[in-house]
C-alpha cells in the first residue's frame, strides 16, 4: 500500500510573521523613545543572530498561511487543488516544490518533482528563442540531453519556428507565452506541480495545453497536482480534488463534489453590505444572491436581492452590469423608471427589491454584478462595482453533454439558435 | 496524523528512487550531492550571465580592458613616479601593478556581482527550487571571463616590456582558484545578508574602494614595514596578490610565508562562515525576497 503513495503531507503548517505598529502614546517622552528604540534594536539583533526574518513594527503577529494539512496523493493521480485567493494554495505548492520551508509538520515525496508555478520563469528578453528554450528547460529541471532530444518537438508545439533565432524581446506576448508553455509541456517528471498557468494564452492554445496535460497524466502514470480557478479545467483533468479554505484542507474527494462545495461557499459569501452615508440620495446598502434556480423550459434563473436607502419618494432605474471572471463586460439587466414593464419607485427609508435575471445563456464560469442606481439621462446616484459574485457550474447547463465554457475564449454568452432544413 | 509514520526506506519500497522529506529546520542531508546534480543549471546560468553581459553592452569586452588599464596607468604614476615606491624583483612597475590588479579586480567583481545576484534573480528564487548557492557562484563566472580578458592584456604588456616570466607562471591557476575562494567567502556572506537587509549592498562599494588602497595593488607588499607584515596579512587578498606576483614576476619576488599562511587561514575562515551562513539562511530566501 505504501508503495503507491507518492506524496504524503502530515500536519503541515506554514507561519509568516507580520508586524504591526502600536499606536503611539499621546505624550512622547525621550525616555520612552529611547527605551523603545533599544528594545527594537535588541529584538532585531536577536532575530538577525538567529537567522530569522526582521519584522518591522513593534508588535508582531503570527499568521498561519497553512495549518494542519493532511493528505496523500497516489501514483498516477491528478489531484486538483481549489480554493479562494489567499486560501493557501500557492503556499502549499511552494512548500511541495521546496521553494519555501514548512514551519510545522512533514512532507514526504517519492520521485522527482518539477514545478510549474509560472510559465517562462527565467526567460531573458535579450536571448533568442533557442537560447531561452535551453535556459528555461534547465531551470525547470530538464537535462541538456533531454532538451536536445525534445528541442524540435518543443519548437513545433509552440509554432514560432520562424523566429527561433530572434531575441524574445521582439516576440509578441502571445508568442512568448506559447514558447514558454511548450517548454513546460515537455517536462517529464514523475510528479508535476502546476499552478494557475492556463490563464494565459489564446483559447486554441489553451485547449492544446490542457490536452497535453491530460495526456501526460493518463498515458504515463505521472502524478499531477493542479491548482486552478478554472473549474472546467479542474473538472476535465482531475479525478480527485482538494478544497482549501483559510489554510486548512476543507475537503478531499470527488472533483464534482469539491467543486460544488467551493461554488456554494462562494455563493454564501456573495453578500454585499455597506452603511448609508447621510447625503439622502438613493444608495445601495445591501445586496445578496440566492442560489441559482432551475425554471421550466430548462432555464436558469438568478435572484438578486437589493436594499436601497433613500430619503424621499422617487423613481429610479436600477442597472445591473454583468462581468465575467476576467472582467469583460457580458451584459446588462435593468429595471426601473424608463421601463414600462418594470417600473421602480422608491419610498423614504429602505426599499427591498428582488430582481430575477435569466442567466440561461451564460457560459460556465464566475461572474460579478455591479449595480448602478440612476435617474435616467440625468445622473447616477450610486454605482457599486463588482458588489456580488456568482458562479455557473457545469451542472447548471441544461441538456447539453458538454457545457459551454468561458475559458474557451468565444465569449460568455451562448446564443440559442434553431434550424430548419432547406432543400 | 492518524497514519503510522513511515521511514524513508519504507515509504517507497517498491522502486528504489530518491525520497525527499521536507520538515522545518531539517538540514539537507545530501547538500553537496544535490549541488552536483544541478551542475548543468549552474553552467547555463553562468552562460546566461556572460551572454547577456556582452550582448547588452556596446563596448562589452572593451570595458573589461579599459578599466584596469587606466587604473594601472594612474597607479604607476602615483605610486612609482610620485611616491617613488620600488617595484618587485626588477619587474617594470606597470607589470607589477597589473599582476596585483588582476586578482584584485577578480576579487572585487565577484564580490559585487554575487552580492546583488540573489535579489536580482528573485523571480527564479520565488518560482523554482535549486540550491541557491548556484546563483552567486554562476555570477562569479562573469568575473572570471573578465579576468581572462585581463590576462591577455597582461601578456601583451609583458611582451611590450619584453619581460620573460619564469616556470612559476605555471602555478598561476592555483592562485586564481585561491582568489576565487577568497572572494566567495565574503561574497556569500554579504549575498545572504543582502537578501534580508538590503542596506548591505552599500557596504560593497565601500569595501571595494578601501580595499583597493589597503591591499597591495598599487605597491608591493615588501614596502610594508617588517613588524606590521604579519598583521597586514590578515587581509585575505594579501596572500592572493603576493601569490600572483610570485608567479608572474618570478626572480627574487618571494612570498612571506607566515603571512601567507595566516592569509590562507583567514580565507578558509571566511569561506566557512560564508557557506555556513548562506546554507542556513537560503531556505528562507523565498519568504524574504
Amino acid at each position: 500500500m505504501a508503495g503507491n503513495v507518492v506524496i504524503r503531507v502530515e500536519g503541515l503548517g506554514k507561519k509568516y510573521i507580520i508586524g504591526h505598529e502600536i499606536e503611539r502614546e499621546r505624550y512622547t517622552a525621550l525616555r520612552d523613545i529611547a527605551a523603545r528604540t533599544a528594545r527594537n534594536v535588541w529584538k532585531r539583533a536577536v532575530d538577525a543572530a538567529r537567522g530569522r526574518a526582521i519584522v518591522r513594527g513593534e508588535a508582531s503577529e503570527e499568521f498561519w498561511a497553512l495549518k494542519d494539512m493532511n493528505f496523500e496523493v497516489k501514483r498516477g493521480e491528478v489531484l486538483g487543488i481549489i480554493g479562494r485567493n489567499g486560501a493557501g494554495k500557492s503556499t502549499l505548492l511552494k512548500i511541495l516544490s521546496r521553494i519555501t520551508e514548512p514551519s510545522q509538520g512533514r512532507v514526504t515525496i517519492a520521485g522527482r518533482v518539477s514545478s510549474l508555478l509560472e510559465v517562462g520563469t527565467g526567460f531573458h528578453p535579450e536571448l533568442t528563442g533557442r537560447e531561452n528554450i535551453n535556459l528555461n528547460g534547465a531551470i525547470l529541471g530538464m537535462s541538456r540531453a533531454e532538451i536536445r532530444r525534445k528541442f524540435d518537438e518543443i519548437v513545433d508545439f509552440s509554432g514560432v519556428e520562424k523566429f527561433i533565432d530572434t531575441p524574445v524581446k521582439r516576440y509578441s506576448s502571445g508568442m512568448q507565452v506559447r514558447l514558454a508553455f511548450s517548454v513546460a509541456a515537455h517536462l517529464e517528471p514523475e510528479i508535476l506541480i502546476v499552478d494557475e498557468v492556463l490563464a494565459v494564452g489564446d483559447a486554441e492554445f489553451q485547449k492544446k495545453c490542457l490536452g497535453k496535460m491530460g495526456e501526460v497524466a493518463e498515458g504515463r502514470g505521472r502524478t499531477v497536482l493542479f491548482v486552478s480557478h478554472n473549474m472546467a479545467a479542474v473538472q476535465t483533468l482531475c479525478q480527485r480534488c482538494l478544497l482549501i479554505a483559510s489554510g486548512r484542507n476543507e475537503f478531499l474527494g470527488e472533483t464534482t463534489e469539491a467543486i460544488g462545495l467551493y461554488l456554494n461557499a462562494h455563493a454564501r459569501s456573495s453578500v454585499f453590505r455597506k452603511d448609508a452615508s447621510r447625503t439622502g440620495r438613493p444608495e445601495l446598502v445591501a445586496a445578496s444572491i440566492e442560489p441559482l434556480k432551475k425554471a421550466e423550459g430548462n432555464r436558469t434563473l438568478l435572484t438578486l436581492h437589493l436594499a436601497i436607502q433613500c430619503a424621499r419618494k422617487m423613481n429610479v432605474n436600477v442597472d445591473v452590469r454583468v462581468r465575467d471572471g476576467r472582467g469583460t463586460p457580458v451584459g446588462l439587466a435593468a429595471i426601473g423608471a424608463t421601463m414600462p414593464l418594470t417600473p421602480l419607485s422608491l419610498s423614504p427609508g429602505i426599499s427591498g427589491l428582488a430582481m430575477t435575471i435569466d442567466v440561461t445563456c451564460l457560459a460556465v464560469g464566475t461572474y460579478t454584478l455591479s449595480v448602478d442606481i440612476s435617474t435616467p439621462w440625468v445622473e447616477y446616484h450610486d454605482r457599486i462595482e463588482d458588489c456580488v459574485e456568482f458562479s455557473i457550474g457545469p451542472e447548471h447547463w441544461p441538456g447539453l453533454l458538454h457545457p459551454f465554457r468561458g475559458e474557451w475564449g468565444y465569449g460568455s454568452v451562448f446564443l440559442p439558435s434553431t434550424s430548419s432544413s432547406q432543400n | 496524523m492518524t497514519s503510522v509514520r513511515l521511514d524513508e526506506e519504507q515509504f517507497d519500497g517498491a522502486s528504489k528512487q530518491h525520497v525527499l522529506v521536507l520538515e522545518a529546520g531539517r538540514a539537507e542531508r545530501h547538500y553537496w550531492r544535490d549541488l552536483w546534480a544541478y551542475r548543468e543549471l549552474f553552467a547555463i546560468l553562468a552562460w546566461r550571465d556572460v551572454a547577456v553581459r556582452y550582448k547588452q553592452t556596446v563596448i562589452g569586452v572593451a570595458w573589461a580592458i579599459v578599466r584596469p588599464f587606466i587604473t594601472m596607468v594612474i597607479f604607476t604614476i602615483v605610486f612609482s613616479r610620485l611616491a617613488g615606491l620600488p617595484s618587485e624583483s626588477g619587474a617594470p612597475y606597470p607589470v607589477m601593478v597589473l599582476a596585483g590588479m588582476l586578482p584584485w579586480f577578480l576579487f572585487s567583481s565577484i564580490l559585487t556581482e554575487a552580492s546583488s545576484s540573489i535579489v536580482g534573480n528573485s523571480n527564479l528564487i520565488g518560482k523554482v527550487y535549486f540550491p541557491r548557492i548556484i546563483i552567486p557562484a554562476s555570477s562569479a563566472v562573469t568575473a572570471l571571463v573578465d579576468f581572462g580578458i585581463n590576462l591577455v592584456m597582461l601578456a601583451a604588456l609583458m611582451m611590450w616590456y619584453a619581460f620573460v616570466p619564469s616556470w612559476r607562471l605555471l602555478l598561476l591557476p592555483a592562485f586564481a582558484i585561491l582568489a576565487v575562494l577568497a572572494s566567495l567567502g565574503p561574497a556569500l556572506l554579504i549575498t545572504a545578508l543582502n537578501v534580508k537587509y538590503r542596506d548591505f549592498r552599500y557596504i560593497i562599494p565601500f569595501i571595494v574602494q578601501f580595499g583597493l588602497y589597503v591591499s597591495p595593488v598599487g605597491f608591493s607588499s615588501t614596502v610594508v614595514p617588517e613588524q606590521w607584515r604579519l598583521w597586514y596579512s590578515l587581509n585575505p587578498t594579501v596572500a592572493v596578490i603576493d601569490g600572483f606576483r610570485w608567479c608572474i614576476l618570478g626572480g627574487e619576488s618571494a612570498i612571506y610565508l607566515p603571512g601567507f599562511l595566516l592569509s590562507l587561514g583567514v580565507v578558509a575562515l571566511f569561506l566557512w562562515i560564508g557557506v555556513a551562513y548562506f546554507r542556513r539562511t537560503e531556505r528562507s530566501f523565498a519568504d524574504l525576497i
